[in-house]
């Protein structure tokens, strides 16, 4: 047990620190009050490694590990919870899966360039009636020939705006339920493939959140993943990993919020001293420090888990889980703390508070989170 | 510098294996029943003597074994899983008796006690809380003057774990009337000291066990050299002896915590309602899915700060480990019970003892408020 970083996993962390606060802090403000990409920012990231943190140089990233992932989208996430997602999806939900189950060909095509930062990817599972029951997904896959020709529509595409490339799930057989689903990597310029407008949220409004369509979209065999029916599979197994990223996202949301309560409450001066100096304040802070540092603590314990190869489902959803209600604690209490001015946008808490509500929802809900924890307990422990 | 890992070493699996053996052995039989009678467990303490187990972090020089504080913790989770009442009395000997006694002790007052305390031959306890001073541990009453070559004590200690079952007390009494916190001194006082008197055993809620007592000191002697550290510098022992011992009541936490989950399981598999048992309703798997995370929370945080125990920033972190896991074991008690019905109201579940033992954690070695002001203190200093 000895939980320091190594010299090189801190100056990564120095390094993407300066990174997000030179480049990605100052258009934050922007990017949530406008719902605008964080385009400019993106190129710096990848030419950092940021777009495939643990993909090997070989196919295109940094080949750094799962911990020094979790660094990354922590401090990009302390400044801005919509590039933090951007960069989680494009490392957990794109090159992660095409590198565990893309064949060579494909990894050639699409991981190198995605792990580069030269295409961006987004990853389409969710569906109108199929969100936590991803099994229950309709958009089709049908052979012809060498091809599939691939039908429905996707929802909640964080990155659908900009994307390149689309990790689509469909179905070649909906009467198969989970054992007919099947995953294809498909460029954004294939005939039949669309993108909507951009989602108004109630925060992470930069991330290009879009619903996607596929009308007759014609989809080379070579450019399905793993075999027809693996797709559910290859979907939990990369939301596996994902959840390690949203749970990194969390962290660095609450870190941003906990560290301005921090010096606000210092700053603050009422009943003629520092507000950090009522029981009141000092409570808030304490627990906030507390459940922030036990949340790392688990998504580290979660990515380390990862890195040794062992079976991390059950270390990913708690992390999930804890770091995503703790975010919502800290941020709302860092919003209590700031008084009125936390209401107001020119503070950046009310938005890492509206940023963080979403972790509890993507990647799998609380709920799901829930159950698959219960389910390893009660019947795999 | 080491690369970061959450692995156990050899050293502490080895050791986690050996107590959770013997704990299972020789403890759980009787655990129900010492509670019942309220029995401390003279036989299995000094059995856990033999092993080593009463001053673990004493060095080999003071003839103890000298494991590390989290080879310490994990031992600590392994006796309060099964018997909470006697982890306490394990880990009040070793963190608040031998450890500071090793820290601040004479060279010659080392060498003529530490080997019976880590041998187990002698037990320790720690006198700080006063009937009028708890959490404001600063306004105690209690006096030490100087008489030629001897201290004269007067006093009394509340609440004092293994007051009537020990043999030596690390004591703090005031020196300097007008001194405030720096008017503190600690001692060591033997309680064959003249002067020193035990109170009857104190009837709680929970840790029926475990032997708690008043003690009382009338012109109670001790040697000069019975001082430890400076004279004045009383209070930091105390502060610095509780910072490394409040690991060892979150290792107590996470003993409790694990075993109120484990109980939880295991009824919610076997109770059926509604045609099926109980763990098959989203109901009750939530509050197993949410005890399991928790617990892994204060599991990750009390390993992280007994591996950091005596570096630069160590008092926080065992703070937030005492605060967390202490809070998530009272919630993890209060479930399991839930989940139980209404026999988790009878003691013939052992969830009901467990809820009772649980109750102390946020109060002992500091409360959870106080645990909050010491981490407010680190957050607002940086």
């Amino acid at each position: 047990m000895h939980i320091e970083l190594s010299d090189e996993q801190q100056m990564l962390r120095d390094e993407v620190r300066r990174f997000a606060e030179e480049v990605v802090k100052p258009i934050a403000k922007e990017v949530d009050a406008d719902g605008r990409f964080p385009t400019e920012a993106l190129p710096i990231a990848a030419e950092m490694g940021l777009m495939g943190v643990a993909v090997p140089e070989e196919w295109g990233g940094a080949g750094m590990d799962v911990l020094s992932y979790c660094i990354v989208i922590e401090e990009i996430s302390r400044v801005c919870g919509s590039t933090g997602v951007i960069l989680s999806v494009n490392n957990s939900l794109v090159c992660d899966p095409i590198m565990k189950f893309g064949n060579d060909d494909q990894k050639e095509r699409f991981l190198k360039p995605l792990a580069a930062g030269e295409l961006l990817g987004c990853f389409g599972l969710t569906e109108p009636g199929a969100g936590s029951d991803a099994a229950a997904l309709r958009t089709t896959a049908k052979r012809d020939g060498d091809d599939y020709i691939i039908n429905g529509n996707k929802v909640f595409i964080t990155n659908g705006t900009h994307a390149d490339v689309a990790i689509v799930f469909a179905t070649v057989d909906p009467s198969l339920r989970h054992k007919g689903i099947t995953a294809f990597v498909v460029h954004k310029d294939t005939p039949g493939y669309s993108h909507g407008h951009h989602e108004y949220k109630l925060g992470v409004n930069g991330s290009g959140t879009t619903e996607l369509a596929f009308e007759d979209m014609r989809v080379s065999a070579a450019d399905r993943l793993g075999e027809e029916g693996d797709g559910f599979k290859i979907a939990m197994a990369t939301l596996d990993g994902g959840r390690i990223g949203i749970a990194a996202q969390a962290v660095g949301i609450a870190r941003g919020g906990f560290e301005e309560a921090v010096k606000y409450a210092q700053e603050r001066e009422q009943f003629g001293r520092s507000i950090s100096k009522f029981q009141a304040i000092q409570t808030y802070l304490a627990d906030m420090s507390t459940e922030l540092d036990a949340g790392r603590l688990l998504t580290w314990k979660a990515a380390w888990t990862k890195m040794n190869k062992k079976r991390f489902t059950l270390e990913a959803a708690q992390a999930k889980l804890f770091t995503s209600v703790m975010a919502q604690r800290v941020t709302n209490s860092a919003v209590q703390i700031h008084g009125g001015y936390g209401y107001i946008r020119e503070y950046n808490v009310e938005r890492y508070f509206r940023d963080a509500r979403i972790t509890e929802i993507y990647e799998g809900t609380s709920e799901i989170q829930k159950m698959v924890i219960a389910d390893w307990i009660l019947n795999k422990g | 510098m080491a690369e970061l890992t959450f692995e156990l070493d050899e050293e502490q699996r080895l050791l986690r294996d050996e107590v959770k053996r013997f704990a299972e052995e020789r403890i759980r039989p009787g655990t129900a029943e010492r509670d019942r009678n309220h029995e401390f467990a003279h036989d299995i303490i000094a059995e856990m003597g033999e092993m080593g187990l009463l001053g673990m972090m004493v060095s080999e020089d003071f003839g103890g074994p000298g494991m590390s504080p989290l080879t310490y913790a994990l031992a600590v989770e392994e006796l309060a899983t099964v018997c909470p009442s006697i982890s306490i009395t394990m880990s009040v000997t070793n963190s608040v008796c031998c450890w500071p006694l090793e820290k601040y002790g004479s060279d010659a007052l080392k060498a003529a006690v530490l080997p019976a305390l880590a041998s187990g031959e002698a037990i320790g306890g720690f006198g700080l809380t006063e009937p009028g001073s708890g959490s404001d541990a600063g306004s105690m009453k209690s006096t030490a003057r100087r008489d030629g070559g001897e201290w004269v004590v007067n006093g009394e200690k509340a609440w004092i774990t293994n007051g009537g079952v020990g043999k030596y007390f690390v004591v703090l009494a005031r020196t300097d009337p007008d001194g405030g916190a720096r008017g503190i001194s600690a001692f060591l006082v033997p309680s064959d000291a003249p002067g020193f008197r035990v109170g009857g055993a104190e009837e709680k809620m929970g840790l029926k066990a475990s032997n708690t007592t008043t003690l009382y000191f009338d012109d109670c002697r001790i040697p000069a050299d019975y001082l430890l550290a400076e004279e004045g510098a009383g209070f930091s022992v105390a502060m610095g002896t509780l910072d490394h011992s409040r690991v060892g009541v979150a290792a107590q936490c996470l003993g409790i915590h694990r075993r109120a989950l484990e109980l939880a399981t295991s009824y919610a598999q076997e109770r059926v309602q509604f045609g099926v048992p109980i763990a098959k309703h989203q109901a009750i798997q939530f509050k197993i899915a949410d005890m399991a995370t928790e617990l892994e929370a204060a599991r990750a945080l009390t390993y992280h700060a007994a591996s950091m125990d005596g570096q630069p920033g160590a008092g926080r972190l065992a703070s937030q480990a005492k605060l967390y896991a202490s809070e998530a074991a009272n919630r993890a008690c209060w479930e399991a019970l839930q989940i139980h019905g209404g026999n988790g109201f009878s003691e013939d579940y052992e969830i009901a003892r467990l809820y009772r033992d649980v109750r102390i954690t946020t109060i002992y070695e500091g409360t959870s408020e106080m645990q909050r002001m010491v981490i407010a203190r680190h957050v607002t200093q940086r």
